[in-house]
């Protein structure tokens, strides 16, 4: 099967801080890829440079045929993201913000309209196409999010933690939503902390720790390759992972010590 | 990337109606927008004590001759009226001046005058009358102003008494000597007089020395913070991702921003100017195209370091801190509230270093003084350059660090 994303030797270090460590993988075309890991294991740090928003440190990747740094601008026409952050105006209507980027995308003023307006009724967002999305809920802006992401009909889709922080009947509507776009053969590169949804909705899946990728493997035979009979996915990743708890921070923000004693502040 | 100049143009274009139609539905930062300058010109035009600013200043006199001179001296303090009808003293008899100086320490009147009991009989006997003022020492700003205007009602009255002395010596003497009979007092009196030869007619007033700094200063602070803070806000946001997921050049979306903040910058420009003209009677002497070309270079000239800035800060925090510290000497040393002339010569120095001044410089000598085109063309020159130098630097530099 083609593979529609290919990763060899992907190395991130923010200064001294390596975030991605020489990791490899391959994601076929038409899967749903999950990317697990604890927080700061290096998940967003690679969905970034994937998505062209930063650079690689040494290494390449090629999504969808096209090289991440040296042929940014293809790969951006062929990829979906639902980050962590909502990517939407708030003082612009559901219609408006979906209208904006079909434009940046230079898709035709009909076909996005068309678009935005089958995506909003898929997601159950049409009848608040025309309100301000300031004032959605997180779930409202989250199927929003979702078809602004679509609207480009993406040959790859990522989703950063598309279900963090909203109520079981939206996290359920999108995870259906997800199995739907797997239908339709869009592949699906998706990051969770939730077990069961990444052991749900996966195809693949692969485990990242302190920016190594440790196991890559269907979540079936992740489970029976665990000593524990019967194990979740939770079991597996807790194996492999540790017990340890860890910061939040890694890589993004100074640590405390950076700020007592004053060290040079990092450009994001 | 497939992009060319005219899709980069249209892209940007799609960006700035964007971050327009953002920024008019953002009702807080529309008020901020109106009433800043409002405020500035309000503020910087009325702390200053002017002439015409000054009115109705309580004035304490005690008037303790009974003389005809005295009473037509008083009547001319209390009828004393600035341009548009409203008297300069409001005056309060007081019976000596023990009683005057007592009032300026309760702070009742700005100054007072005394005249003592001889003063017509003085000027009638060809002897030297006195009168004396009493200024409020406590304020000095008004204490000079006021000293001025009474020290020059008491030089006309004082000349008109010795036009008539002359008058009648002119008389008498000519009787003996005819060739002095002709003579013309006032000519003895002042043999030389100064004339004033304006470039533009009329007197000018603090706002009009005022109102070109603001609309510069206003022109640059839009321009930079408000650029700053529109990227940063998007970078703390996650829309920025958004934009540069997008297969768009990294030009178009600063260009973008740039061309909304230009569209802002101006529009505020014009909110100054027309203030400055139906509120504070400033005139525009100069060619309005000249005056619009140097607003629109004032935006050109900021645009680079506001480029700069916000590919630094991550967040709006650190962009309005940055900003502040950009802007406050500049604000201070660029001649926008005081004259450069007045500063120490260190100073002066760092104001001439300072794109701001050249801007405030060029915009007054055409708002103030009608100048064209070809009287600015140095500081057209200095900021054009210096706006090309700092989009230089800044638009690789934005490139650069967006992505890392």
């Amino acid at each position: 099967m083609e593979n529609v994303i290919e990763v060899s030797n992907l190395t991130k270090k923010f200064k001294e801080f390596t975030a991605v460590d020489n990791i490899s993988f391959k994601v076929k075309k038409g899967e749903i890829f999950g990317f697990l890991g604890p927080n700061g294991a290096g998940k967003s740090t690679t969905i970034r440079m994937l998505t062209t928003l930063i650079r690689p440190t040494s290494g390449q990747a090629f999504v969808a045929g096209h090289n991440i740094t040296t042929q940014a601008g293809d790969v951006r026409e062929h990829i979906g993201l639902v980050a962590e952050k909502i990517i939407l105006y708030d003082r612009l209507t559901a219609l408006e913000n979906l209208k904006f980027f079909g434009k940046l995308y230079h898709i035709p003023k009909s076909t996005a309209q068309e678009r935005a307006e089958k995506w909003l009724t898929t997601l159950e967002m049409d009848k608040w196409q025309d309100k301000m999305v300031g004032t959605f809920s997180t779930g409202m802006k989250q199927r929003v999010n979702i078809a602004r992401a679509l609207l480009t009909e993406p040959e790859v889709m990522f989703l950063d933690e598309p279900t963090l922080g909203l109520d079981p009947q939206t996290s359920r509507s999108i995870r259906d939503f997800i199995k739907d776009l797997h239908a339709h053969g869009v592949t699906v590169i998706l990051t969770t902390h939730i077990m069961p949804e990444a052991d749900e909705l996966s195809d693949t899946i692969a485990i990242i720790d302190h920016g190594r990728i440790i196991a890559v493997d269907t979540p079936a035979n992740l489970k029976k390759a665990n000593q524990k009979p019967n194990a979740s996915l939770e079991d597996v990743f807790l194996a492999l992972t540790g017990r340890d708890m860890r910061e939040e921070t890694h890589g993004d923000v100074s640590s405390v010590s950076d700020h007592i004693f004053g060290a040079k502040s990092r450009v994001r | 990337m497939k992009n060319n100049f005219f899709t980069t143009l249209k892209d940007s274009l799609r960006i700035a109606s964007k971050d327009l139609v953002d920024f008019s539905r953002d009702r807080m930062q529309l008020i901020f927008f109106i009433i800043m300058p409002v405020f500035m010109m309000i503020m910087t035009g009325f702390i200053y004590p002017s002439e015409n600013s000054l009115k109705n200043i309580p004035m304490g006199i005690a008037n303790q001759d009974q003389g005809q001179i005295s009473q037509t001296l008083v009547q001319v303090f209390s009828d004393m009226k600035i341009s548009n009808d409203e008297k300069v003293f409001t005056i309060k008899i007081y019976p000596d001046n023990e009683a005057i100086k007592k009032a300026i320490k309760d702070q009742k009147i700005n100054g007072g005058i005394f005249i003592p009991a001889d003063f017509s009989q003085n000027v009638l006997n060809n002897t030297t009358a006195e009168i004396s003022i009493i200024p409020d020492q406590s304020n000095p700003q008004i204490s000079s102003i006021l000293t001025q205007m009474i020290q020059q009602v008491v030089n006309s009255m004082s000349t008109g008494v010795a036009e008539t002395k002359i008058g009648e010596i002119i008389k008498l003497t000519g009787k003996v000597n005819p060739q002095m009979a002709n003579l013309d007092p006032a000519t003895i009196i002042q043999p030389i007089q100064s004339k004033i030869d304006n470039l533009i007619p009329g007197k000018t007033n603090y706002f009009q020395f005022i109102a070109p700094g603001i609309m510069a200063l206003i022109v640059m602070m839009s321009v930079m913070t408000g650029l700053a803070v529109s990227v940063s806000r998007e970078k703390e946001s996650g829309t920025m991702d958004g934009l540069l997921i997008a297969p768009i050049s990294r030009l178009s979306i600063i260009l973008g921003k740039a061309f909304a903040q230009t569209a802002r910058g101006m529009v505020q420009g014009m909110i100054v100017l027309l203030l400055a003209i139906l509120i504070f009677g400033v005139h525009v002497y100069g060619n309005w195209l000249v005056m619009i070309l140097l607003l629109f270079l004032g935006v050109f000239a900021f645009m680079g370091i506001g480029i700069l800035v916000s590919a630094v800060a991550t967040a709006q925090e650190t962009a309005m801190s940055i900003m502040m510290t950009l802007q406050f000497p500049m604000m201070f040393l660029s001649g926008t509230f005081f004259p450069i002339q007045q500063m120490p010569h260190v100073m002066q120095y760092i104001s001439k270093a300072i794109p701001l001044t050249y801007e405030a410089t060029a915009l007054r000598k055409v708002i103030v003084l009608g100048a064209g085109l070809s009287s600015v063309w140095t500081e057209v020159l200095i900021l054009s350059i210096f706006g090309l130098v700092m989009i230089a630097i800044a638009v690789p530099t934005f490139r650069r660090v967006i992505t890392r």
